[in-house]
């Protein structure tokens, strides 16, 4: 049994167990529904400012950014703006692409030694595709919410509510009825892809290999966070008008819990009350932190405009009077030009014992 | 450029996003609305199903009527008690709660729901005959 | 080539698919082949750098100092305070594994090691012991592992396993550089004098003779002396060339790698041809500089500081001898410094003029700071106005493919002007498979400071890659020329070629340029540089070594 993923899956039960059994005891209702959600969010604002506040105080001392196209030189020669940007515009169109398109994984590829050693690279757009839906579902989920923070709903959630329950579907038997009201798209691409993001730990060797438990941990929250409310919404039916109406004393500061609310929403909730607290000591920050990947976000016109290290510092250096000090005789006698011609009476050589050996020709 | 400026700057605006409902509501209270039942309803004093049940399965019954209705030709529907009720939203519901603005509508806006059972029912029959 | 080196046949049986065993109870296994030989002490302790001793890699104890727990935790600390890059990779790195095979030492050996996401692991979990509460808490079911001497050990070797490359980077959806963790890796081992010496006794020459291979002020004139007899015996043209000249247009500045082994020598001889051209021609005054004999800088391989040091020379030399700007020739990870390093180290160089072409009146605009071009761009500026007499035809015996090396591929974006450039001198050109250029391009195998002997199996390993793509084009088209622009490239490739595709040769660009170069002068040349013949030129009467000047120039004019 690997550890690494088993010890998150059980975190994750666990976690289950305590807000569906403590959601049980009617006192408890207020802690799970209130004083959680309330200590998350907080965790989560002071704990993502905090960590985005420790990067900006790390200094960028040199421009590295990773020139993935032709820079920009003479005129006649094509210069690749958005892979290779000169100018901030630029840079801004790059990073866009990076953060709502994921560029760099629209370049993947996968390596194959076949027979014959030869060795072959073939585009491999699944991660793309499957880290495109998982972030996209999970916005749309997100915004939908809403729904719940907001009176009156704003126009734009509904809009995106309509256009996310585009298709209908339904299934009625006498034993399970599914599809009421409106299924939305969001939730299940949401859920595929989570699994999917996890089937590929498990089953692809090189990734396997290197994921840890904070990678599965996320993997099985965000996963549980999916069930759960896909559950509520098409399985076991909430009082959405009493689920609301905790939201909503949450947001306005007036917090209650009205009768009637399920013990699966306490799950829903505790499962994004820890996602929350836990988002800004993990690898979560990949948020916040794709918008200040130096090699990424800075201008290529290190040529063009002098980047400045804040603490860029005087070094000993060999200077040339040193190295014509030492060389002078071998250059004047060379007939190269020298500064001060040797003084008649020869000076001594510095002390040899320290100096390097010759390197010896290699080829 | 002063890049420290503006991560906080980036910092500050995300932030602002995560909390837009909290400074978006401020000060407002957004209560649960209170369905009206008209004399005829609180007349009635039961619905169909338990009013626990029909605040959260109501959409999943009136589906199934119309399954039931529609596909099987079937319209009698038994609850637990054994009370037999015809499946019909314009006979049978909105017989009683014919006041839909103050009854559905109430809800449904606040959950920002939009069943399309008016698209093809009128709102309230009664008034309409 | 070492004896030991596995066969190709053998060294190709590569197994990607990891063990069973978890990585961190994989101990580390210091093979033959496989690493660089430690650091000569004198080197270490001529630059001042700490902890110089005699040590081997292979030794259980490295004779660390005492408190070298304590030295990595505190330099750790401080290079995370002073590098956004390094805080920011050590944190958001999801392990997606898109970086997993895209390093070519990966590819060529299938250690997981080897892995860009699992190399940065290395120091990651270590960082995750020491600076984060939830690597503390979980330990080592989230990666994280306490500071100790097989996990140092294992940072040398694998940080030395790493040629800087930037691959990964371009296929991370956060732009995670491997480069630049190995960088803050190495910067680390060399607080605890864990350098190896092909870095170290070449910081060391650069230092103090001004180049890597320790040639002092009269030999480096010499060599170039015998370059210009070289040219005169196939061209029969006696080149004139400056050197330390005060006064001078611009300062040249190339690696010295190209002043002292095959083939860079022909492509050092290229540039001699080229700059007595446009002196003739145009009037044109270029100096070389035996300060300033050095482009490429090994300080890039062992500290921020190191480099700096070394570097400081360019401008200083340029100020002395009052040019307007400085010309660099062909090299990679020199280009990666000065493109996107000096003028931020060592600048601003106000001394110097805005580079303009004085022949073609091109303003350099995209050096206007730090006033230094690549000799790639400024010859493809002057073949684009037409200012040079070339006789393509001089090339016909070869047909070429052009490798990017990665730091001026991904440190710097220069893919267009070399090309144009070979494809103005060479009828003959074949670019390899897309995946493998350009961006995507593939290391040497032994950059960053790997070129060594003892490590060829390291290399070759590395270099199957690259290797792999030259043999598609070579057994499609017939390509038997690999051109570059990397002065270690023109060192490593060569073996590498031998190894794996034994039919193909190596040259700078500016090999080809002189190849094809009319100069003022010159005799019908029946060979190239190397004494090859020429396609078509067979019937031409060659010239015999150690013939003089006058006799060449009849033969000539028969």
């Amino acid at each position: 049994m690997n550890l690494r993923y088993t010890i998150p899956l059980i975190a994750v039960i666990v976690l289950f167990l305590i807000a569906f059994l403590g959601a049980q005891v009617p006192g408890l209702q207020y802690v799970f529904g209130v004083v959680i959600p309330y200590l998350a969010l907080i965790t989560f604002v002071l704990g993502f400012a905090y960590r985005v506040i420790g990067w900006s105080r790390s200094a960028v001392p040199f421009k590295i950014p990773t020139t993935a196209g032709q820079q920009k030189s003479l005129p006649w020669i094509k210069h690749s703006k958005f892979d290779c940007p000169a100018n901030t515009w630029q840079v801004v169109v790059r990073m866009a692409l990076e953060i709502l398109t994921f560029r760099s994984l629209f370049r993947n590829t996968r390596m194959k030694l076949k027979e014959g050693a030869r060795i072959s690279y073939q585009l491999e757009l699944f991660l793309w595709v499957g880290a495109l839906a998982f972030h996209y579902a999970f916005l749309v989920v997100l915004i939908r919410h809403l729904r719940f923070f907001i009176e009156p709903v704003p126009f734009v959630v509904q809009l995106i509510e309509n256009v996310d329950s585009f298709f209908r579907m339904e299934i009625i038997y006498p034993v399970f009825k599914f599809g009421l009201p409106g299924v939305f798209i969001s939730g299940f691409v949401l859920l595929a892809a989570v699994s999917y993001l996890f089937l590929r730990r498990l089953f692809v060797h090189q990734v396997k290999y290197i994921s840890i438990a904070s990678d599965y941990f996320p993997l099985f929250l965000i996963f549980g966070i999916a069930l759960s409310g896909i559950f509520m919404r098409y399985v076991t039916k909430v009082d959405v008008t009493a689920v609301k109406e905790l939201t909503m004393g949450l947001v306005t500061f007036q917090p209650t819990i009205p009768a009637g609310v399920d013990a699966v929403f306490f799950v829903h909730i505790f499962f994004v009350s820890i996602l929350l607290a836990y988002f800004p000591f993990s690898k979560l920050m990949h948020l916040g932190g794709v918008f200040l990947s130096p090699t990424r976000n800075m201008t290529t016109d290190t040529r063009v405009r002098r980047h400045i290290n804040p603490w860029n510092y005087p070094v000993p250096v060999h200077t040339y009077d040193e190295y014509e000090d030492e060389f002078r005789e071998k250059m004047v006698e060379a007939g190269l030009p020298v500064e001060k011609m040797p003084q008649p009476a020869p000076a001594e050589e510095p002390a040899s014992d320290s100096e390097p050996e010759q390197e010896e020709q290699k080829e | 450029m002063n890049n420290k400026t503006l991560i906080i700057a980036g910092l500050v605006i995300f932030l602002i996003i995560v909390l837009f409902p909290f400074w978006y509501m401020r000060g407002k209270a957004a209560p649960a609305p209170e369905p009206v039942l008209t004399p005829m309803a609180k007349a009635a004093q039961a619905c169909v199903r338990s009013t626990e049940y029909m605040k959260s399965e109501h959409m999943q019954l009136l589906d199934v009527w119309r399954e039931s209705v529609v596909r099987d030709g079937k319209r009698i529907y038994v609850n637990p008690q054994g009370k037999e009720f015809n499946m019909s939203l314009s006979n049978t519901c909105l017989d009683c709660h014919s006041n839909k603005a103050e009854f559905c509508d109430r809800c449904h806006d606040y959950a920002s729901v939009r069943p399309y059972c008016w698209s093809c029912h009128i709102e309230n029959p009664k008034e309409k005959t | 080539m070492a004896d030991e080196t596995p066969k190709p046949e053998e060294l190709i049986q590569i197994d990607h698919r990891p063990p069973k065993t978890d990585w961190m109870e994989v101990p580390v296994n210091i093979r033959k082949g496989m690493y660089c030989y430690a650091s000569n002490p004198k080197s270490v302790e001529y630059v001042g750098l700490p902890h110089a001793r005699e040590w081997n890699p292979l030794d259980e104890d490295w004779k660390l100092p005492e408190n070298w727990q304590e030295i990595i935790h505190e330099g750790f600390k401080e290079r995370l305070e002073k590098f956004r890059s390094f805080k920011v990779f050590m944190d958001i790195c999801v392990r997606c594994g898109a970086c997993a095979d895209k390093c070519h030492y990966f590819i060529g050996t299938g250690d997981p090691k080897n892995m860009p996401v699992l190399r940065a692991e290395l120091l990651r979990s270590v960082y995750r012991n020491d600076f984060t509460r939830m690597g503390k808490i979980l330990g080592k079911v989230n990666g994280a592992r306490p500071m100790t001497v097989d996990v140092l050990k294992e940072w040398w070797y694998y940080l030395f396993q790493c040629t800087e490359c930037r691959r990964c980077s371009v296929f991370c959806p956060y732009g995670i550089d491997t480069a630049e963790i190995t960088i803050m890796g190495r910067e680390l081992l060399n607080l605890l004098g864990l350098n190896i010496d092909w870095i170290a006794t070449p910081v060391a020459n650069c230092y103090r003779t001004g180049n890597h291979l320790g040639i002092q002020p009269h030999a480096f004139k010499d060599m170039l002396d015998f370059f210009v007899e070289d040219i005169e015996e196939v061209t029969s043209v006696q080149v004139d060339y400056s050197i330390n000249k005060k006064g001078a247009d611009i300062l040249f500045i190339t690696p010295s790698g190209d002043v002292f082994a095959d083939p860079g020598t022909y492509t050092a001889m290229g540039y001699l041809m080229l700059f007595h051209y446009l002196k003739e021609k145009y009037g044109l005054d270029v100096t070389w500089s035996t300060y300033g004999s050095e482009g490429g800088n090994f300080g890039f391989f062992t500290s921020h500081e190191t480099m700096k040091r070394l570097n400081a020379k360019m401008y200083a030399e340029a100020k002395r001898l009052g040019v307007k700007w400085i010309l660099g020739g062909e090299c990679g990870h020199m280009w990666r410094v000065i493109n996107q390093y000096m003028d931020t180290m060592n600048g601003p160089a106000d001394f110097l003029e805005e580079p303009v072409s004085p022949i073609t009146g091109t303003k350099f605009e995209n050096a206007k700071s730090n006033k230094m071009v690549h000799i790639a761009e400024f010859t493809s500026d002057l073949i684009m106005h037409g200012k040079l007499e070339l006789d393509l035809s001089r090339n016909d015996h070869l047909k070429v493919t052009f490798h990017d090396s990665c730091n001026p591929a991904r440190g710097m974006g220069i893919f267009e002007e070399p090309r144009y450039i070979i494809n103005h001198v060479c009828n003959n050109f074949y670019e390899m498979p897309a995946n493998t250029i350009r961006e995507n391009t593939f290391c040497c195998g032994s950059g960053a400071g790997l070129n060594a002997g003892e490590n060829m199996e390291l290399r070759m390993a590395g270099g199957l890659p690259r290797a792999n793509a030259v043999k598609y084009v070579h057994e499609k088209y017939g390509v038997n020329m690999l051109a570059c622009i990397c002065a270690i490239d023109r060192a490593a490739l060569p073996s590498l070629m031998e190894y794996w595709v034994p039919e193909v040769d190596v040259t700078g660009v500016h090999e080809l340029v002189a190849n094809a170069l009319i100069m003022p002068g010159e005799n019908e040349r029946a060979t190239d540089l190397r004494r090859e013949d020429i396609t078509g030129r067979e019937g031409v009467e060659k010239v015999e070594e150690g013939e003089s000047e006058g006799e060449s120039e009849e033969q000539a004019d028969e």
